[in-house]
């Protein structure tokens, strides 16, 4: 019994861990991972991710090979006793110290790129855009040729005009403003997220951008992020948000700067337009 | 005058065993009943949730397929066959509030606790049997009234042929507005929810109760000689999660109290102003805060977790050592690393919130608590490797689970340090890389507590040996089985799966995520091992009716453990030691003691060797 | 003798377990029920506190008189009513039961009143002034622009959970009282819950009225 339990885990661990690193291996391709990051900060993260992986994983084969190995190697024999020990202070000290170590520096490692990410603000020319959640829709609310957004208010949302955003009609700061389900942000430059949320708390979730922030009503919350590939990427909701929460996704169109300059320049109509393209310009 | 001393001793006969069968199995305040009644309760309620689960594997892994047995089983919510986002959402929120309010907060500390607790401290009953009685069955009312939002049809007045909805859609976390709303948020927000909070707020109750009960019991009523450090492992897990509950669960009951009047009584504590919900503007609240109830309720939710998995791990201790026949390695340090992580627990909540908009200031705060919560827990790991290593193992079925429990901790453990740093957290939170996480380490690591609980005090408990060769079957069935259903959805969880999703992409129309699209072939993979797995508890379950009825008769000590329940008879009588209360002479694991007659010491035989443990 | 064989007896000679210097159950329960109700009530005042300070603009409306007056005679009351107990228990002690139950009916008396003056001044707040549970007075709204309607739901919420502490407490009290043959030793008890109840007061009154004073006068006179 013992013997069997032992080479359980064995098999346990070895094909956990080939789960993880040998789909390269058998596939030639890591056929079930991250997607491919397309954010700058998406190769920091998957490096941390990566080291986190290594170090746990030989701490995870360690613990279940030394489970094993037990199992093993301890079953019981006739009427043999077993070793007579309450156990070592000193082996109890070194175990602490090391996984405290261990445990410490990826802590302190963990937080880089958060750090980078959300305690530093936004560079100026970084491109802006504020994002309206709501059940089960995403809005992207883009401020137009005069780079600025007409106000928005709670009580002139009005989703059967297709003001889903609240925008107020007598602004003149709005009077060129565009409110897209599809949000196009710029290549290789910085973009300036402002999330809100209309109703209950959703989650602005992009795996390609390796990003995700809560939105939530009541509050604005600023976050920033650079994309470095043209593409088309899906935006899934990740906060529970009611019966169609499944349902609610949209997609993030990543064109040349220049593009995207051209096409804030222009009025939301031809904004619109040239939606059908970009959208069929890039396979997800 | 020696009555004065011994007031423990004056009150043996309190309560005389009663006859009636009403007083001696329903209204018993006798703590074997009790703790018998509060597993019998996880027993049903984990076949509920079971069952619930397997139906969500069936639409993951087909989604929008029609299964003519649903029209059946849910004939106004499925009236086509086919599980529908709201039904997929309210039996999930069904599912993850059973299982863990109603399995691992009942099972491990109400079940066992209450049967063993008194018994292994040397005690005839708990300091409050009325009280004890009260916690199960308000417990128990808490049960039939969250079953009972299966019953709440929503009825959209839009949609008149569509009556579709069962029970609460919010998740077990129900995090507000969405769960404060009402009807207005959509289905299932109503009286779904209502009932779902009322439920929750009765078991904060009893289990405050409870938690009150099991602190006093051990503080006060330790047979003489049972100093602290000669405690079996066992009481000291139940003593830390009694007290985690009773800091933990009052603020859970504040929180649920302020979610229902936000419903009943129009206040608005967790709604902003200037919501606008269902295409219209909510004019009657504003002022509430969106992130409170997150912060309410990790407060409680963290310590919770840790409810959940420590009565395993006193367990697990207890066990390796009867079995390993080695007195347990580090004795206090594993008490200290109990009390390490339930004081630590109280400040970890943060690190679920890391990205719901509270400052990033705080959540780097929360990280490095997080995973300095760790090191107790790896503590933990290597004094039971300590405690296997040079033992003479005797493998049977409640060792082998204990040491699945171990293997299960170990790779629960170690994801969590994943979800634990922040950066690693931005793309993983609210995936199936954290579903994985929580279902290895608590979905089954803790319920392997219970299982190796259960086989290892079915005998005292009900007088009749389990059935070993079915024991072992269970075993490998449920341990390999487990392993292949969770592991793999770490996976889908770095590919971008989102949780809660009734599906993530269908193979038939090519609608969902297309990122997920090459996911289908690991998906249906989970969903046959999950059937498998969930087959394979017949035979626990058969396992437990047929020696129940069949097996043979347990002696007092089948085990050759130390602890005082293995000196009474199996099943013990009414006043645990028939009104003559032990004395204790050493601690809980004195196995293979060079010189002693045989390899194990009960702790209340008196001479010989006076070792360790004072 | 009692005391004097405890004092022979060291604790380690009893190893743990049931020394002669344990604390009663009853007594050990109500201090773990206390520890557990502190926090219920922590978690109401950092919601209420949360709120406050999360909110644009925070009406402080209560005018010296009556509201003040009034909840400084109610605590006052709740005061005494805590001094009562102080005798009731320590008449208990010295088995003087007819005292220890007129002192606890006194107690309930003060406890009573407390309430009936509570539910006045609830009456007083939502008849006059107009105050609900999930709205504000029309004037308020004038007075404090942008206020916050979570002022009457965190006022209602916290001193009716306090004034159901205090209902209870006074029922708790009549059981003691009626059975005191029997339960001399709860009167300790039910002592250190009123007590509990009394130092809870002690929070809500300068957190919930004393920090909501009309200073500026802004409602007028
Ligand atoms: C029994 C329950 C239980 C336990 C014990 C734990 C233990 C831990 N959990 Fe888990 N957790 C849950 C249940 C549990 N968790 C649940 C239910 C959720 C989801 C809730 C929801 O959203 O629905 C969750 C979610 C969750 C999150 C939030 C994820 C998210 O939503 O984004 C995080 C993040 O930090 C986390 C971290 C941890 C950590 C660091 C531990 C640590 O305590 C683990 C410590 C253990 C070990 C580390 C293993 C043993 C150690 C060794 C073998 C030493 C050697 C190792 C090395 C040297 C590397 N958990
Ligand atoms: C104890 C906790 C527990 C347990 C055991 C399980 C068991 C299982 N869970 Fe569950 N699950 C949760 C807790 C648990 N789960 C929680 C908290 C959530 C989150 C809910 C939310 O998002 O709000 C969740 C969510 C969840 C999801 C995520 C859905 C989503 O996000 O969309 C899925 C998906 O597959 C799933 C599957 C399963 C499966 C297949 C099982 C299996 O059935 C596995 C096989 C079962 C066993 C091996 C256990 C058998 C035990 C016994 C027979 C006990 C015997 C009793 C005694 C000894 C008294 N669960
Ligand atoms: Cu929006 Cu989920
Ligand atoms: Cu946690």
């Amino acid at each position: 019994m013992g013997k069997i339990t032992g080479i359980l885990m064995f098999i346990l661990a070895i094909v956990s861990v080939l789960l993880f690193i040998g789909q390269k291996l058998m596939f030639g391709s890591e056929l079930w991972w991250f997607p491919e990051g397309i954010s700058e900060h998406a190769g920091p993260i998957d490096a941390q991710f990566m080291r986190t992986l290594i170090v746990v994983g030989v701490a995870f084969l360690a613990a279940q090979f030394a489970l094993g190995y037990a199992v093993m190697r301890f079953g019981r024999k006739g009427d043999a006793r077993a070793v007579y020990t309450h156990g070592s202070n000193k082996l109890e000290v070194t175990w602490t110290i090391i996984t405290g170590a261990v445990f410490i520096a990826l802590a302190i490692l963990g937080q880089r790129v958060w750090a980078q990410l959300h305690l530093v603000a936004a560079a100026d020319n970084a491109a802006k855009i504020e994002v309206v959640a709501q059940q089960f829709q995403w809005n992207f609310h883009y401020s137009g040729a005069d780079g600025a957004f007409g106000r928005t208010e709670a009580r002139y949302i009005d989703d059967s005009a297709l003001n889903f955003v609240g925008l107020d009609p007598a602004d003149a700061a709005g009077k060129d403003d565009a409110q897209l389900t599809t949000l196009i942000v710029p290549k290789d430059r910085q973009v300036e997220l402002t999330l809100k949320s209309k109703d209950v708390i959703h989650s602005f979730f992009v795996p390609a951008l390796r990003f995700k922030q809560d939105t939530l009503p009541g509050m604005a919350i600023k976050v920033h992020f650079t994309a470095s590939k043209e593409g088309k990427y899906e935006i899934p909701c990740a906060e529970l948000c009611g019966s169609l929460h499944h349902n609610m996704k949209s997609n993030m169109i990543v064109i040349p700067s220049d593009e995207f300059d051209r096409l804030m320049a222009m009025s939301e109509e031809q904004f619109k337009e040239q939606l059908g393209e970009l959208l069929g310009r890039y396979q997800y | 005058m020696a009555d004065a001393v011994h007031p423990v001793h004056g009150e043996v006969h309190r309560h005389p065993a009663p006859t009636g069968f009403i007083r001696k199995y329903v209204f018993s305040t006798d703590h074997k009943v009790i703790g018998i009644q509060y597993w019998s309760l996880a027993l049903f309620s984990v076949f509920v949730g079971m069952a619930l689960s397997l139906l969500m594997r069936l639409q993951l892994a087909w989604p929008g397929q029609e299964w003519g047995f649903l029209k059946t089983l849910f004939p106004s919510a499925a009236a086509n066959g086919t599980i529908s986002g709201e039904l997929y959402l309210s039996m999930l929120t069904m599912h993850g509030t059973i299982m863990v309010f109603f399995v691992l907060t009942t099972a491990p500390q109400g079940g066992f606790g209450n049967y063993f607790l008194p018994i292994q401290i040397g005690a005839d009953d708990m300091a409050f049997p009325v009280l004890n009685m009260l916690s199960f069955w308000i417990t128990f009312v808490a049960l039939v009234v969250l079953l009972s939002a299966f019953f709440v049809n929503y009825f959209d007045p839009d949609d008149l042929n569509m009556v579709n909805v069962i029970g609460p859609i919010g998740g077990w976390t129900g995090y507000a507005p969405l769960s404060a709303l009402g009807d207005k948020a959509g289905p299932g927000q109503g009286t779904g929810v209502i009932l779902w909070i009322t439920s929750i707020a009765l078991f904060c109750v009893a289990s405050l109760l409870g938690a009150l009960n099991f602190i006093t019991t051990m503080l006060n009523m330790r047979a003489k000689g049972m100093s602290l450090m000669r405690l079996p492992l066992t009481c000291w897990a139940w003593f830390t999660t009694a007290v985690l509950a009773l800091l933990s669960f009052p603020v859970l009951l504040a929180a649920g109290i302020l979610l229902l009047l936000d419903h009943l009584a129009g206040t608005s504590f967790f709604i902003p102003g200037g919501s606008y919900v269902s295409g219209e503007l909510v004019k009657d609240h504003a002022g509430g805060s969106p992130i409170l109830w997150q912060h309410l309720f990790w407060f409680f939710g963290h310590p919770e977790v840790y409810i959940a998995i420590l009565p395993g791990m006193g367990l697990t201790s207890h066990v390796l050592a009867t079995f390993a026949r080695k007195p347990v390695f580090g004795y206090r340090a594993m008490v200290y690393a109990l009390f390490a992580i339930g004081l630590l627990g109280f400040f970890v909540w943060g690190h679920h919130m890391f990205i719901s908009g509270m400052s990033p200031y705080s959540a780097i705060a929360f990280s490095v608590v997080t995973l300095t919560i760790g090191v107790p827990s790896a503590i933990k790991t290597f004094n039971w490797l300590g405690t296997l290593w040079g033992g003479q193992i005797r493998f049977t079925t409640p060792m082998l689970f204990a040491i699945g429990f171990v293997s299960l901790f170990v790779s629960g453990g170690i994801t969590g340090l994943f979800l634990g740093q922040t950066s690693i957290d931005l793309p993983l939170h609210d995936t199936y890389f954290v579903v994985g996480h929580f279902h290895l380490i608590m979905g089954v690591a803790a319920i392997f507590g219970m299982f190796a609980g259960t086989y290892f005090w079915f005998p005292k408990m009900f007088g009749k040996m389990m059935n070993e060769g079915m024991g072992k079957l269970h075993f490998f069935i449920t341990f390999i089985g487990v392993n292949a259903i969770f592991i793999p959805m770490h996976i889908m969880g770095m590919a971008g799966a989102t949780r809660r999703y009734s599906f993530h992409f269908n193979p038939v129309t090519g609608e969902g995520l297309q990122y997920l699209s090459n996911m289908t072939p690991l998906t249906r993979f989970i969903s046959y091992a999950a059937f498998v797995t969930i087959a394979g508890q017949l035979i626990f379950l058969v396992n437990l009716a047929w020696s129940w009825a069949k097996g043979p008769k347990a002696s007092e000590n089948p085990w050759e453990a130390t602890s005082l329940e293995w000196t009474i008879p199996s099943p013990p009588p009414h006043d645990n030691f028939a009104g003559i209360l032990p004395e204790v002479h050493r601690g809980a694991y004195e196995f293979s003691v060079p010189g002693a007659p045989k390899d194990y010491l009960m702790q209340s035989e008196p001479g010989a060797a006076e070792v360790h443990g004072d | 003798m009692a005391e004097a064989r405890a004092e022979s007896l060291t604790v380690n000679d009893w190893g743990g377990g049931v020394h002669p210097y344990r604390v009663g159950h009853r007594k050990l329960g109500m201090w773990l029920f206390i520890m557990s109700d502190t926090l219920t009530f922590g978690a109401l005042l950092v919601t209420y506190s949360y709120a406050r300070v999360a909110s644009v603009n925070w009406p402080t409306p209560f005018k010296f008189s009556p509201s003040i007056v009034f909840s400084t005679i109610m605590t006052l009351v709740l005061l005494s009513s805590s001094l009562t107990m102080v005798f009731a228990v320590s008449a208990s002690k010295r088995r003087k039961r007819g005292a220890a139950r007129k002192w606890i009916a006194a107690t309930m008396v003060l406890g009573l009143t407390f309430v009936v003056l509570h539910v006045m001044e609830w009456i007083h707040l939502i008849n006059d002034e107009g105050l609900a549970p999930f709205a504000l007075a029309e004037e308020w709204q004038k007075a404090w622009p942008g206020a916050s309607p979570l002022f009457g739901s965190t006022f209602f919420g916290i001193t009716g959970l306090h004034m159901f502490h205090v209902l209870t407490g006074v029922i708790y009290l009549g059981v003691v009282a009626a059975r005191i043959k029997k339960l001399n030793d709860d009167v300790e008890v039910a002592g250190l819950y009123w007590h509990f109840v009394d130092l809870v007061w002690m929070f809500v009154f300068p957190l919930i009225y004393l920090l909501s004073v009309d200073y500026h006068g802004v409602l007028g006179k």
